[in-house]
Formats: C-alpha cells, structure tokens, sequence
C-alpha cells in the first residue's frame, strides 16, 4: 500500500520539480542560490521585439484559427451525424481515411506552396483546420442527442442550419467547450508550421520565437549591452525568463480549464 | 375505375425506389446538410487528398520550375537510391528501435499509473497527484525540449543526480546511447498523467461485483489485477494500442527535430526527420518525397494489420 502511494508522489516531484528550480533560479545567478533578486532578465525579453510580436502572432492565430477550427468542425460533425442521409457512409469513410495515410511531408509543403501561402499566417490555420480525431469526438456528441429533439423542430418546420445552431449546439456545449480548448492549445504550442513556412521573422508565432532563442542557442541579439563573462550568464537567465513567461499562461489557465480537458477526453472514448 | 388509378399509382412507387432514386430524393430533402458540410469536404481535398496525389512526386525528378505534373518521370529511382544508401539501415533501425522502445515502456506507463492511482483511497491526494501530472501535457514542446537541454547538460540537474550514481558527467544530448533514454523517458515524464485519463474512466466502469466474486474464489490483490481488472479495461487498451500503432512511423518527429543534432544523428536520425532535412533543408524534392512516401506507406500497412489482427483476437477494433 505505502509503495502504491509513494510512486505517484514520485512522479509528482518530478513533475514539480522543474518549476521551483527555475523560480529559484530566474531571478539569480545559475549555480548559486539566491543572489540579489533581479528582474532585468524579464524585462529584457518582454521588451524584446521579436517576443512582443510573437505574442501577438500567436495571439492571433490562436482566435481566427480557433473560430475556423469550430465552425468546420462543428458543421461537418453535424452533418455525419445524422442517420438519414445517404451520403454519410461515403463522406464518413472520405473523411476518416486521412487520419491513417496522408501524401507526406513534402508534398504537404509543396501543396501550400502552390496555394500562395507561404509566409502567411493563413499557413498555419488552413492546413489543419479540422482535425479529424476532434470531428469525431463532435460527431459523437452529436448522435448521442437522442433523435426526438431533432425530429420535433424538422416537424415544426426547421432546416438542418436551424437544428443544428438551436438545438443541438446548446445540448452539447461542454463538448464544444473541450474542442474550443483542444484548438486553442494546439494552435498556442505550434511552432513547426511556421518554421517551415514562415520566412519572415516578425510574423513568427512565440514558440518558434522560443525556439530560435532556446534551441538554436541565439540568445545574444537580446543582451547585446552586457558584456564579457557575464554574458554567459545572462544567457541561461533569459532563457529561465523566456520559459517561465510563455509558460505562466498555460499554468494559469489550466487548473480551472482542466476539468473540461478531461471531460473532453472521458467523450472521446465512448464508442458509438 | 379508381381502383385501377390506384393500382397504378402502387405500380409507379414500386419502380421509383432504386437506389438513383432515393438518392435523388435525399439530396432534395436534405440539400442543405450537404450545402453545410460542402466547405469541409473543400478542407480535405484541398489539404489532404491533393498532398496525395502530389505524393506522385516520388516517382518523379522534380524540377520546381515545371511543377510536380510537368516534371519527368523517373520511376522507382529515388527508391533504389534510398533503399540503397548508406543510410537506410540507420534510419530504419531508429526509427524501429525508438518507436518500440517507446511502445514497449511509454505505452504501459500510463496504464500502470492509472492501476495505482485508482488504489489511492484518499480522494484529495488523487486529485491533486492527478492535477500535477496531468499539467506537462499540456507545456509546449518547445519548452519541454528546452527543459530536457537545460536539465541534461552537464552542469544541469539530472546529470548531476546520476553522478552520484557513478555516473559519467556529460551532457546526455552529445552522447548518442543517451539518446533513446531521454527521449522515451521525457516523454512518459510528460505525458503519463494525461494518457492515464483514459484508463481511469474505464477502470471505474468495471463492475465491482466481479472484484467481488474473485475475492470470493481466494484471488490476492495480485490474481485480482490479473483476473478482473486488465480484462475488464482490455478493450479500451487495446483502442489506444491500435490508434498507437498509427503512428509508429511518424515517431514524434517534432521532439527529435528539438532534441538532436548532428552529433547524435547516429541514434536520433529517423525517417521522418531525413525526409525533413533532405527535402525542405537540402531541397531534394524528389527523393525526400520518396522517403516520405515511403514511410506513410508502412505506417498505413501497420494500422492495418493491426487492425486486423486485433478484430481476429478480441471483438474490438476501429471500424
């Protein structure tokens, strides 16, 4: 029993563990604990342009993408949903048959390409404007309404649009509630997409901007006025900041938002 | 006389419920569902079943300036070539050995973790365990790789931990054998308290009458495990295996792209990222294409199999 209880602890300081080592170390030096707490590491990377503009671009995309992601998503979910068309078999199979073979990479790349997007932020929102694993999750939502609802507002007279965006939307608001948030974090932790075709740095989105300054280890524009060894240090440190930074809205949001995360998850798995 | 009206009427009715005819009817009665969906069907034309016919590429040399349907045909070329290359061994063994590897350890963590939480009697310590692991899932890529370089350098926490251990203090990401390690363990590290979600919920449904009976029969926590509990969650196991399979060959080809570099391509080089770097760094279209078609194939052929062998063993599969 104690065994049992002590493995998630573990886990549990693991998961924790990362956070203070960086709280502690942010405002310090890298190595030693606790210097003179300072906060010219933040400032530096919020004043830095790249940062301010990558925020905005995520910001962005994160609401126009979102918006496209559901209104696709939840119209054709809609549509698959409903038993007496004919053509639902088809589209459903049309539909599902690209979660398991797509054309690849490169001709993924050349297909936006010919499409005149490249370096545009419409790159990063088209592509992938539905996901087909969250259609189906919709999808489900959508046929566990029992029928009644729907055939009583087709008797009063009512088109598809109007049963979909009267009655079966507001039944499964939790549903699209979970899908809202799927979206939105997906389209705030992207980064490839726009690595690939974003040449334009100022259009970059903040995790490809993390990405340049963390990975790719070019974390010097920023401290240009500090000189010699201490640079070394700074360096860790604006990393420190940057991560906290990007992340704090996440760990923010997420303990209230993380019930609807798993609620989304628990209808994901109900088979049909 | 209307007898034979309505006799005649039957007749018609009778002839009108061919298959074309039915057809015709829904798409007047429900035209406007059809309408809706229109734009989705748009999306994955547009984006996904013209990427692959642009697959095509593959068999092609091409030559950017004519486009992929104006280029030459070169036949199964890039194939031999890649087939051929000094690389192929390489690539395909990391991408097996990384993509077993995490099968083999990350896909049982979750369930493991999940068989444990759901013995935490103490309702306030489960959810906050739950709370705190499941928070990893959902920090970017981005930052989590950052973390994993900052942690396993060799002035960074974790090399520092395990040269208590005797270890040697270098940095983990230089060094190819550490590779495989930092990659399936970082990721169980991120991703075990969200996969668990799953197996929690279908742990709960298990009726408790059968964990009854067994203890009834004399059967142990243990036995009980065995007998009750992984039969009654096998099917939602063996879902998350299939949709797992899925994406074998696509072994998480962002997180390598963040985590290796040229040092340890030896262990960390899979096919997707070859095809990345050949096509989009190093601009070899066709081949790269090749490469990639190449892969999605495989991939494709797996989840078949998989799928089928599953609908042979167990009544569950994905369609």
């Amino acid at each position: 029993m104690i065994l049992i209880t002590i493995y998630p602890l573990y886990f549990c300081l693991i998961a924790s563990f990362s956070d203070p080592i960086e709280l502690s170390m942010n405002p310090g030096a890298i190595l030693l604990p606790f210097t003179p707490f300072t906060l010219s590491a933040y400032r530096k990377v919020i004043n830095h342009s790249l940062f301010v503009s990558g925020f905005r671009n995520t910001i962005y995309v994160v609401v126009v993408g979102t918006l496209i992601n559901m209104a696709l998503t939840i119209i054709s979910a809609y549509v698959l949903s409903r038993k007496g068309l004919m053509l639902n078999r088809v589209l459903t199979f049309f539909i599902i048959f690209t979660m398991y073979f797509s054309g690849g990479l490169i001709p993924g790349y050349l297909n936006v390409r010919s499409l005149g997007m490249i370096n545009s932020l419409w790159a990063l929102i088209l592509p992938g404007a539905i996901s087909t694993y969250n259609l189906i999750i919709m999808r489900t939502a959508f046929k566990g309404v029992p029928d009644a609802l729907s055939e009583s507002a087709q008797i009063d007279g009512a088109r598809h649009f109007t049963v979909m965006s009267r009655i079966l939307m507001p039944v499964c608001l939790p549903t699209i509630a979970v899908l809202v948030l799927y979206y939105a974090v997906g389209h705030w932790n992207a980064w490839f997409g726009a690595s690939i075709f974003l040449q334009d740095a100022t259009k970059h989105p903040i995790q490809l901007v993390m990405r340049n300054i963390l990975i790719s280890a070019n974390a010097s524009e920023m401290i240009g006025d500090i000189g010699g060894e201490d640079k070394a240090r700074y360096v860790e440190l604006i990393k420190y900041a940057l991560i906290i930074v990007s992340t704090v809205p996440v760990l923010v949001l997420y303990p209230f938002l993380q019930k609807y995360f798993v609620k989304g998850v628990m209808v994901g798995s109900v088979k049909e | 006389m209307a007898v034979e009206g309505r006799t005649k009427n039957l007749q018609l009715k009778k002839h009108s419920n061919s298959f074309g005819s039915r057809l015709h009817k829904d798409l007047r009665k429900n035209y406007d569902a059809y309408l809706l969906i229109l734009p989705a069907l748009l999306f994955y034309i547009l984006f996904c079943y013209k990427p692959m016919a642009g697959a095509v590429i593959a068999f092609k040399d091409y030559i950017p300036a004519k486009g992929i349907w104006g280029s030459p045909w070169a036949g199964l070329k890039h194939f031999e070539a890649f087939f051929g290359s000094y690389y192929f061994q390489r690539l395909l063994l990391n991408t097996v050995v990384i993509s077993l590897v995490s099968l083999v350890i990350g896909f049982p963590a979750p369930i493991v973790f999940a068989l444990l939480l759901n013995e935490v009697r103490n309702m306030k310590f489960k959810r906050t365990v739950q709370t705190i692991t499941y928070m990893p899932h959902f920090i970017s890529l981005v930052v989590v790789c950052s973390l994993i370089r900052i942690f396993t350098m060799d002035t960074g926490v974790i090399v520092q931990l395990l040269a208590l251990f005797g270890f040697e203090p270098v940095s983990l990401l230089t060094k190819s054998r550490y590779f495989v390690p930092v990659y399936v363990l970082s990721d169980i590290w991120q991703h075990i308290g969200w996969g668990s979600i799953l197996y929690l919920s279908a742990l709960s449904s298990i009726d408790p009458t059968h964990y009854e009976a067994a203890v009834i029969d004399g059967a142990g926590r243990w036995k009980q495990t065995l007998h009750v509990t992984l039969p009654g969650i096998s099917s939602t196991i063996i879902i998350m295996f299939i949709l797992r399979a899925g994406s074998i060959m696509n072994v998480g080809f962002e997180k390598i792209i963040l985590l290796y570099n040229e040092g340890i391509y030896e262990t960390s080089d899979v096919i997707s990222t070859f095809v990345y770097r050949k096509g989009l760094e190093q601009f070899q279209w066709s081949y790269s294409g090749a490469v990639g078609l190449f892969n999605s194939i495989i991939n494709f052929v797996i989840v078949i199999i998989v799928n089928k062998i599953s609908r042979r063993v167990s009544e569950t599969s994905l369609w």
